[in-house]
């Protein structure tokens, strides 16, 4: 197999199961987060936030898979 | 695909050896620019602020109140806040800059090639390793001035079990995952909204690009935001770490 095939195939894998992981964690963040507004409308200015926050940082394993791809595809 | 997307920025020129980005040219700018703004900034203020002087006191006074909230003490924040503050408002105005249109067309002939003249300051790794270690550094700096070192290196090299001894050295792993982390989330997030914007760009310009441009905005806000949130709680963490009675 040639390299570029080998590339689109590599960048293809490694972004594809990197997505599944994250996407799972921001559902239950946005979940339980929205679950905490519906008991607590009040406090929708802290917890909404917080829950930006909270997803940021659960996405970031997927920018490493997202980084990863990038680095197989143009370096 | 006919794009120019490359993982490194392109060199402009060359400083005795040392290659100079286009992405880190336009930082000297942005920097000489919020360094010049801040001075005059200072030199103008009123008792009475006008409409400027209110939208820095309100954006500080939150941040500070902010900060303030999270170490929980008034001094210590005070002494944090420069580096976090700074960080946060350093990205934030980068971030901001790319979503000034027709930027990428500029294109300047250079040695290698005609390369593109701006670039997403944070898309250029190196600008946020060093952003990075600056952080950690100072997380370690401050962790040894409230410890003492023999007491830091015991929290690594703990010799009174070998379990302990195995979680020491997974702490010491965790400290250098904490430089990957922290540097890859910043730049993986800007670096991707560039490629993102590119690729939507050059498949259908009209529309399409406009969903991918505002999460490229919200990133822009967010991810600041969570890099000097991390550096404060990794901080904050340093300090509290030498006080278990303040629970």
């Amino acid at each position: 197999m040639d390299m570029e095939a080998a590339k689109y195939i590599g960048a293809g894998i490694a972004m594809g199961l990197g997505a599944i992981g994250p996407a799972i964690g921001e559902g239950i963040a946005a979940s339980k987060a929205l679950e905490a507004i519906g008991r607590n409308p009040e406090a929708n200015g802290k917890i909404a936030p917080l829950m930006f926050v909270a997803m940021a940082i659960t996405e970031s394993t997927g920018i490493y898979a997202l980084v990863v791809a990038l680095i197989i595809l143009f370096a | 695909m006919n794009l120019d997307i490359s993982l490194a920025p392109e060199t402009l020129f060359h400083i005795t050896s040392i290659p100079v980005s286009n992405a880190f040219f336009w930082s000297w700018l942005v920097f000489i620019f919020l360094i010049v703004g801040s001075f005059f900034l200072r030199r103008s203020l009123k008792m009475r602020p006008g409409r400027f002087q209110n939208i820095i006191e309100m954006m500080i006074g939150g941040a500070f109140d902010f900060v303030e909230s999270m170490m929980g003490d008034k001094k210590r924040a005070l002494r944090v806040f420069p580096l976090v503050f700074t960080m946060f408002f350093f990205i934030f105005f980068c971030n901001l800059l790319t979503f000034i249109p027709g930027q990428s067309a500029v294109t300047i002939e250079t040695a290698g090639g005609v390369v593109p003249l701006f670039r997403a300051i944070i898309s250029d790794y190196s600008i946020v390793f060093v952003m990075t270690m600056v952080s950690v550094i100072v997380t370690q700096i401050v962790a040894i001035a409230s410890m003492g070192p023999l007491r830091y290196l015991g929290k690594f090299f703990n010799f009174t079990s070998p379990l302990n001894f195995f979680l020491g050295l997974m702490d010491l792993v965790g400290e250098l995952a904490k430089v990957m982390s922290l540097s890859f989330r910043l730049f993986g997030n800007i670096f991707a909204g560039e490629v993102l914007g590119a690729v939507m760009l050059f498949l259908f310009p009209f529309f399409l690009p406009l969903p991918f441009a505002f999460l490229g905005l919200l990133t822009a806000v967010v991810q600041p935001f969570v890099f000097s949130v991390l550096t404060l709680v990794f901080i904050s963490m340093a300090i509290q770490s030498e006080e278990p009675e303040m629970a």
